[in-house]
Formats: C-alpha cells, sequence, structure tokens
C-alpha cells in the first residue's frame, strides 16, 4: 500500500471545512475496523496469560497451526519461482495472446473462494475420471493436504506476478546488457544482475500471498473437508470451535493468526518505505 | 512513482532486438519458459475452470437450467444481490469520504488511520466473522442492548451486511486515494473560488473526475462481496431460505445427494466475475487514458 507522501497543496486556509468529513471517516474505521478488533483481542486475552497459552498449545489447535504454516511455506516456495518466471515472461517475451493472458491473470482473485474449491473437487475429487486415475496411483489430492496446496496456489496466482511486473517493466536494462556484454551467460545475468533489483518486490508479492494463505477458509474447506489433525487448517479450525461452543479457543488461534498477519503487513510497509527512500521518493 | 504505473495493461514493451535476443536466453530456452509459464497457468487455473463447467454444462444447458430454477436457489442469489448491493453502497459513500479525508486532510494520526484501512485485506474472513458475533452476537453487551430494541445484528441481514462491508471496506478507498491525490486541488479550490458550494463543487467537480476510480473500487466491492463465504458463514447461521445466501448454498449443495444445483450455481457465479473482471479491465484502460490526457 502506498505510504501517505503528504499533499503537497496542504489545506490549511479552511481548517474547519472538512470536519464532518473528518468525522465520518473515523466513524466509519472506528466502528468497522477497530472497534470490533479491539474487543475480539480483549475477550481472547482476558481468561489471562495461562488460558491462552493452554488453548493454543492444545494438540488440536497446534496441528492446525502447523499446518496452516507449513501448506503456507510450500505455497510460497512455489509461488516465488513460478510468479517471477510468468512476470518476466509476460515482460519480457512477445507471444501470440500475451494480452489476453495478462487480462486473465487476475482471474483468481474475481473467482469466489467456494467456487474454486467446487472447481478443484470437480477436476480431482474421487468421482472425476482424473481423480479416480490419481486415487488408483495411490494420490490422494481431495480430502488430503495436497488439496489444500492446489487451492492456496489457486487463490494467490497473481500475487508475486502483480508485484513483481511493474518493477520489470521500469527496470533499466542497461546494466544486464552491460552484464551480457561483459560475457555473463543469461542466467548468470539473471541471477547477479536482475534478481538483485527484483527481490523486494518478490518478497512483497511472497509476504502478500502467505497472509492470505494463513486466512484462506472457502477453498480450502471444500477441497480439504475439516478432519481433526489431517486437513484441519487454523482458519477451519476456528470456526469449527465457534460452531462447537468453544469460543475461547477460537479467539485464541484467531488472535495467533492475526498477530502474524499483522507482522508481515507492517514488515511490507517498512520495506516499502526502505525501497522508497532508497529511491530517493 | 511505481505503485501508479500501469501493472493491468503493461504497455507493449516491444519485440526485443535481434541483438537482445541473443543475450537474453537462447530461442529455445525462450519457447521453453513461455511453454513452461502458459502450461502452470493452464494447469493451475483454466483445467480447473473447464472441470467446473463440464460438471455444470455436461446435462446440457436445459438441464443446468431446471437445476438452477429451484426456489432456494432463486433466493440465495437474490438475498446475495441484496447484501452485496447494500454493502457495496455504504462501503462506496464511506469509502469516498474516508479517500477524501485521507488525501486533503492534514491531522495527527492520519497515518496510522491510513494503515489500518488496509487491515480487513490482512484478516481471515473467518476471523472477520467471529469478531462480528463477538461484537453483535446476543451474548454481548452490545448485542442484548439491541436485541433488547427489537433489532437482531448476528444471524441476521444486518450482520451479513456487516460482514460483507468489513472485508470489502479497503477497496474504494485504496482505489481513489492515488486517483485523488494525481488529480490535485486545483480544480476544486477554482471551483470554491467561483463561489460554488462544498457540495456543489464535489458534485460538479470532484465526483466527476474521479468517478472511474469509484467504478474500479465499486466493481471490486461487488466481485468480492457476492463470493464473499467465510465472513458470512460465521454470523449467518446458515439458515436455509432465510440467511442462505449463493456461495452457502454452493457449499452446503456441493456435499448433498443432488449436487447438480450447487454446480450450477458455481457456474453462474465464475461466469458472473469473469464478467466483472471484464469490467474491470476495460475500466482501468479509462483510469489509466484519463491519467495519460490530464498530465
Amino acid at each position: 500500500m502506498p505510504l501517505s507522501l503528504g499533499n503537497p497543496v496542504a489545506n490549511r486556509s479552511r481548517p474547519s471545512q472538512g470536519l464532518t468529513l473528518r468525522a465520518m471517516g473515523l466513524f466509519y474505521i472506528g466502528v468497522m475496523v477497530v472497534l470490533p478488533m479491539t474487543v475480539m483481542t480483549f475477550q481472547a486475552v482476558r481468561p489471562g496469560p495461562r488460558a491462552f497459552w493452554e488453548a493454543v498449545l492444545d494438540p488440536y489447535a497446534l496441528h492446525a497451526l502447523k499446518l496452516t504454516f507449513v501448506t503456507a511455506f510450500i505455497m510460497v516456495a512455489v509461488n516465488v519461482v513460478t510468479g517471477t518466471a510468468t512476470a518476466w515472461v509476460l515482460v519480457r517475451y512477445e507471444f501470440p495472446g500475451r494480452t489476453l493472458i495478462n487480462a486473465l491473470i487476475d482471474l483468481p482473485f474475481a473467482v469466489p473462494t467456494v467456487v474454486t474449491g467446487v472447481m478443484l473437487v470437480a477436476l480431482y475429487g474421487p468421482s472425476s475420471v482424473l481423480g479416480a486415475i490419481l486415487g488408483k496411483a495411490g494420490w490422494k489430492v481431495i480430502y488430503d493436504q495436497p488439496g489444500i496446496i492446489l487451492a492456496l496456489l489457486f487463490v494467490t496466482y497473481p500475487f508475486v506476478i502483480r508485484s513483481v511486473q511493474p518493477v520489470l517493466l521500469e527496470l533499466d536494462r542497461a546494466e544486464e546488457e552491460a552484464a551480457a556484454t561483459l560475457g555473463a551467460g543469461s542466467w548468470t545475468t539473471f541471477r547477479r544482475v536482475t534478481l538483485p533489483s527484483l527481490r523486494p518486490s518478490i518478497l512483497t508479492g511472497a509476504g502478500l500471498s502467505f497472509s492470505r494463505a494463513l486466512g484462506e477458509f472457502g477453498s480450502v474447506v471444500m477441497v480439504a473437508g475439516n478432519q481433526p489433525l489431517l486437513t484441519k487448517t487454523a482458519p477451519i479450525y476456528v470456526f469449527g470451535e465457534v460452531e462447537s461452543g468453544n469460543r475461547h479457543g477460537a479467539l485464541v488461534v484467531s488472535a495467533v493468526l492475526l498477530a502474524c498477519s499483522l507482522l508481515i503487513l507492517i514488515g511490507l510497509n517498512a520495506l516499502q518505505r526502505k525501497g522508497e527512500a532508497r529511491n530517493g521518493g | 512513482m511505481a505503485a501508479d504505473s500501469d501493472w493491468t495493461n503493461p504497455p507493449a514493451a516491444g519485440p526485443p532486438s535481434a541483438g537482445e535476443a541473443e543475450t537474453i536466453g537462447s530461442a529455445w530456452g525462450r519457447r521453453l519458459l513461455i511453454g513452461a509459464v502458459l502450461s502452470w497457468f493452464a494447469i493451475l487455473i483454466l483445467v480447473p475452470g473447464a472441470a467446473l463447467a463440464r460438471q455444470a454444462l455436461g446435462g446440457g444447458l436445459a438441464a443446468m437450467f431446471a437445476a438452477l430454477n429451484q426456489p432456494e436457489v432463486y433466493r440465495a442469489f437474490i438475498l446475495s444481490l441484496w447484501i452485496t448491493a447494500a454493502a457495496t453502497i455504504l462501503n462506496t459513500i464511506f469509502g469516498v469520504a474516508l479517500a477524501l479525508v485521507l488525501v486533503r486532510q492534514r491531522f495527527w494520526g492520519r497515518a496510522l488511520l491510513d494503515g489500518v484501512v488496509d487491515m480487513p485485506f490482512a484478516i481471515s474472513p473467518i476471523i472477520a466473522g467471529l469478531m462480528l458475533v463477538v461484537l453483535y452476537g446476543p451474548d454481548s453487551a452490545l448485542g442484548g442492548w439491541l436485541e433488547d430494541r427489537g433489532i437482531q445484528v448476528v444471524y441476521a441481514a444486518p450482520g451479513m451486511v456487516l460482514a460483507t462491508m468489513f472485508v470489502t471496506l479497503p477497496f474504494v478507498t485504496r482505489e481513489l486515494v492515488p486517483v485523488l491525490r494525481e488529480l490535485g486541488e486545483e480544480y476544486e479550490q477554482a471551483a470554491h473560488t467561483l463561489g460554488a458550494g462544498r457540495w456543489r463543487t464535489f458534485w460538479s467537480v470532484t465526483l466527476p473526475s474521479i468517478r472511474w476510480g469509484v467504478a474500479y473500487g465499486v466493481t471490486l466491492t461487488i466481485a468480492r462481496g457476492l463470493g464473499e463465504f467465510g465472513a458470512v458463514l460465521v454470523v449467518s447461521g446458515n439458515i436455509i431460505g432465510r440467511t442462505q445466501t449463493a456461495t452457502l448454498y454452493i457449499a452446503d449443495g456441493v456435499e448433498s445427494f443432488h449436487p447438480e444445483g450447487a454446480y450450477a450455481a458455481s457456474m453462474v457465479l465464475a461466469a458472473v466475475s469473469f464478467c466483472l473482471l471484464v469490467g474491470m479491465d476495460l475500466i482501468r484502460r479509462r483510469l489509466d487514458r484519463g491519467k495519460g490526457g490530464q498530465s
């Protein structure tokens, strides 16, 4: 998110003019975001730190958190490679259908997560042709952990691409050409010259997709079901605990997820500020 | 500024010259990379989409429409539309106001406000729903107080609207902040100098200049609102015929003995999201053209 750089034309001449507007904006954010978050955090920590730890260390909660982080890490590792390659191909190469593909990249953002889940079940589910073939080979995708990773890969597909693409477009190619002139192969040039400039944007895309994966529910619940200690990710655990009346357990795991997402958000913000400072922005 | 660059439709970089073609990878390496990237896209995104289309349309169009022509499907879609409409209208009004505050005003805590706007994107929809249940649920102080006055929020439409508003909250503001910043204040000040009131200035100067930005934010809000599942699931109670939206119907239906309706409804939502994506692409083009024309 762009940090507020401040408007050069400061509106000091009419200070009272926007008070209604400001009150409206503050009321909106206060009621919609700050109040629910505060009340939730308060309720999560109210029974005391010991109860908090016990709820985190509950074997089911711990497994759900671990599964969420492991699947998110695998997804990010794949996305960093494929996303960077896709951005590279879209920016640097000419091929028929490039404009169309470029427009379709955002499709996973537009498709409802439940529909994503239904798509994956239709393709890999036990009653599908592919699912039956994979099942015979001993590969279970749906209602198992590979399905979770596939769902996460689908919903986070655009993040790395869309964060690397603009940087790659603006990149000065003189350095690459110089490296090539000095005899560096194309892979060496990419690794030593291009990649360092892309690193912040790759990291941003990775952080955004990781944060999204920590909270993903709709697609994952459709493909994974909610088998405890097998496919129950943290958001599914939270939902299950709310339904079964263990609200504190749900709140504690939520607080852990929320804290991780906020840390990522703050980290990405700092990264961007650093980048802007370096570019003299 | 990099953030403002045209990332949805990068201008054609032009085919690399002959000299570059030799330095940056051989022709075969290039073909291999393009092939790999396109295959990955197809396997990950297009093939599952095609599998859904096959499931939904396997029995022919008539069968699909028959599956859709059920009262509960109809009610679920109507409810989704109403909730999305209400959330979009409220988020647009407040989102425009918030964007104006963030860009045009200086006050203590503004940077913090700017950061808080993005929080809904970092929060799982399930947690968003849980927050609303904790805050407005029947056993909370606020929920009890509202219930005494005959207002039910959770397990009813108001809660579902609030949940949809929460998950789509940043869209309008985030789209408008760069547009407003680019626009500057000169026109507004000119209108003001010419004697136009604040409302008049907003309606006839500011709003026409930011309309494509608003349209883009609204389209994103609608797309996300129609597809919202987790947050709505937690606050709705999923009461069939009363609080069941299209996505909740799909989730229930796929695991039932008659999944045809769920597949058909998924197909409809996928088609709608595809149309919204095309709409976004067109609006993005208008936005960029406007930007080019002004500077």
